[in-house]
């Protein structure tokens, strides 16, 4: 892999230790993302996504222990003392949590959370932090930005709350915005908003965005590449148009059957995967997605597959059986 | 959506801040108190008072006179000025001894909720030991070896309180540090010590001064029963708990010597438990959050 990439994470594996036994949360991804690209993330919940973006940010819980390089800015951030890793954090790598009723805190107002990160990283006087802040605010889409520093965060919608969590994440021009599922706890309407701002707001600051999410249809039209991702290992990677036009692994195909599209009959059932994510404490022996996968064989049970870039070094993905081109053939 | 969204921004920005809300005439009558006594405790040397320890034997448990207002005690004291020299120890104990409790105890709490491990199972397993130890014989034993003093017993009350308040504050703090806005925080470069002080205390701190003021009733209560006991100041300084005690050997004769103290100390604590109360009802801004 080059450096030249901004974050560029190899061999990423993160375990937690459970009393049920060891638990690989994310199991030896490699990542690269470039300065002002958009990496979509996607996999169903428990697959080790926010674990992922927690190891990226060196956040992790203090029972898990990380392993693999991650490089940011050709820093290894793993092996960073945490006074430069301070600085780095909000300054170059910034992120916004799922949940905006609990990502802000409940008794400071929003002046003073926006206000304190600029003046501790911008090191601005505060009358200069305060013009800073209302104009993210309203960058980011706040009307009457100036009256709502002083509001405290359950005074603001959800949305607008999620907003203001977008403007502290900005507000030191990060080069890296990790975004854990940004939209999940709004409402269908303001996602798309939210998810726009993003959008904007990336190519205006031109910051690399780490998108994570559940859903296929979020970073089908935002990320430059997509990421699947299943039970702690990354089984499909390759630029957004190429993996909807031609899918290789089951799972993808089967996270966007799963999706609900506008253009189907009414009460048609969807085509939920069925099962559940394998036991993470007990590692399967063969593929993890073959005691759900309509094409395993026996090969699947059996041996691991890596991830290979068979057909074109963009595209690549892990299994044996890959759709379309062996189609029938597992079956 | 949008300009729904728009709307209810606009309507809130029209009313910044919290909506007026009536106190209560009991609110109002509990501060007048407070500050009624707080006045008088504070003013008592410019008042025109007699001394609260001049004894006049001729004059013993007088009535209600011009010149004594609420009578003299069993010592011919003038009971009023001993209520009002009484209500400044009452009070500097009353308030001295939670403050203790509440930097030590709040301080330990926030930090062994905060850097759990090792750290965490010290200061729980010594504030067990501190808990389990009889408050009682604490306070008899310092009293024995280091003598009767107000500074003494601000000491012992305030020592008593901290394992009180360590506990509210651990138990807090546990549950805010692994709310996002703690790791958003981190994820945006700060420090320890900054989360601790800007992001948990202002959170902490609600609780906790709820609690305070819950300490500063028990605490006057607790300094009344340890005076009346006889462990408080030293005679002949006066103090409520002393003055109930003192009041006890004439209760058939002159029931109001140990009557009048204890409707002191009565309004006093109750004043203080309404004004806690809706003073932490008014100042709480996660009401109506989540």
């Amino acid at each position: 892999m080059t450096t030249s990439a901004l974050l560029c994470a190899e061999g990423v594996a993160v375990d937690l230790a459970t009393p049920r036994g060891n638990l690989r949360a994310v199991d030896h991804v490699d990542l690269k993302i470039d300065a002002g690209r958009t990496l979509g993330i996607v996999g169903e919940s428990g697959c080790g996504k926010t674990m992922l973006s927690r190891a990226i940010l060196q956040l992790l819980p203090r029972k898990a222990k990380l392993s693999g390089h991650i490089l940011f800015d050709g820093q290894d951030l793993a092996s960073l003392d945490p006074k430069r890793l301070r600085k780095l954090r909000g300054r170059s790598l910034a992120v916004v949590f799922q949940d905006p009723m609990t990502s802000l805190n409940p008794v400071l107002t929003i002046g003073t959370q926006l206000i304190e990160t600029l003046q501790e990283h911008l090191e601005l006087n505060g009358a200069a932090a305060k013009r800073r802040s209302v104009e993210l605010l309203a960058a980011v889409g706040i009307p009457a930005p100036e009256q709502r520093l002083t509001q405290y965060p359950h005074q603001l919608s959800g949305g607008m709350r999620q907003r203001v969590a977008i403007a502290v994440a900005l507000s030191c021009e990060p080069k890296l915005l990790i975004a854990d599922e940004p939209t999940t706890a709004l409402d269908v309407t303001i996602q798309a908003q939210i998810l726009d701002l993003l959008a904007r707001e990336q190519r205006r600051r031109h910051m690399a965005m780490i998108l994570i999410t559940h859903d296929l249809g979020v970073v089908a039209g935002r990320a430059d590449e997509v990421a699947v991702m299943y039970a702690g290992r990354i089984v499909e990677r390759a630029p957004t148009p190429a993996l909807f036009k031609k899918m290789r692994m089951p799972y993808t195909e089967a996270l966007l059957a799963a999706l609900p599209k506008i253009d189907t009959a009414p009460h048609t059932p969807l085509p939920a995967i069925s099962g559940r994510p394998p036991d993470p404490t007990r590692p399967l022996q063969g593929c993890s997605f073959s005691p759900r996968c309509r094409y395993a064989a026996d090969r699947c049970h059996r041996e691991k597959p890596l991830l290979t870039d068979a057909e074109s070094p963009d595209h690549q993905y892990a299994c044996f059986y890959p759709i379309e081109i062996t189609a029938g053939v597992g079956a | 959506m949008a300009t729904l969204e728009l709307g209810i921004g606009d309507e809130v920005a029209v009313s910044p801040g919290m909506r007026p809300r009536r106190l209560g005439a009991l609110f109002w009558m509990a501060v007048g108190w407070m500050i009624f006594v707080f006045a008088a405790a504070a003013f008592a040397g410019l008042l025109p008072l007699p001394s609260p320890t001049d004894m006049d034997m001729l004059g013993r448990r007088a009535p209600i006179s011009v010149l004594h207002w609420l009578g003299t005690d069993n010592l011919g004291r003038d009971e009023l000025a001993r209520l009002i020299y009484g209500a400044r120890i009452s009070l500097t104990v009353g308030l001295c001894a939670p403050v203790i409790g509440l930097t030590i105890g709040g301080a330990l709490g926030i930090l062994a909720g905060y850097c759990r491990g090792r750290f965490e199972t010290w200061v729980v397993g010594s504030m067990d030991v501190l808990l389990a130890f009889p408050p009682l014989i604490l306070a008899l034993a310092v009293t024995a070896y280091l003598g009767q003093s107000l500074l003494n017993l601000t000491c012992i009350l305030g020592v008593l309180g901290i394992p009180a308040f360590m506990r509210v504050a651990r138990a807090s703090t546990l549950t805010l540090a692994r709310r996002e806005f703690v790791i958003a925080a981190q994820a945006l470069g700060a420090t320890h010590a900054r989360i601790l002080l800007r992001e948990l205390l202002p959170n902490v701190f609600l609780p906790l001064f709820a609690f305070f003021l819950l300490g500063v009733a028990v605490t006057i209560v607790v300094e009344g029963a340890l005076s009346f006991l006889g462990l408080g100041v030293p005679p002949p300084i006066s103090s409520w708990g002393s003055m109930i005690g003192e009041g006890r050997e004439s209760l058939e004769i002159a029931p109001s010597l140990a009557f009048l103290p204890a409707v002191a100390m009565f309004l006093t604590v109750l004043s203080f438990n309404l004004v806690g109360d809706t003073l932490r009802a008014l100042t709480d801004p996660r009401q109506g959050a989540l």
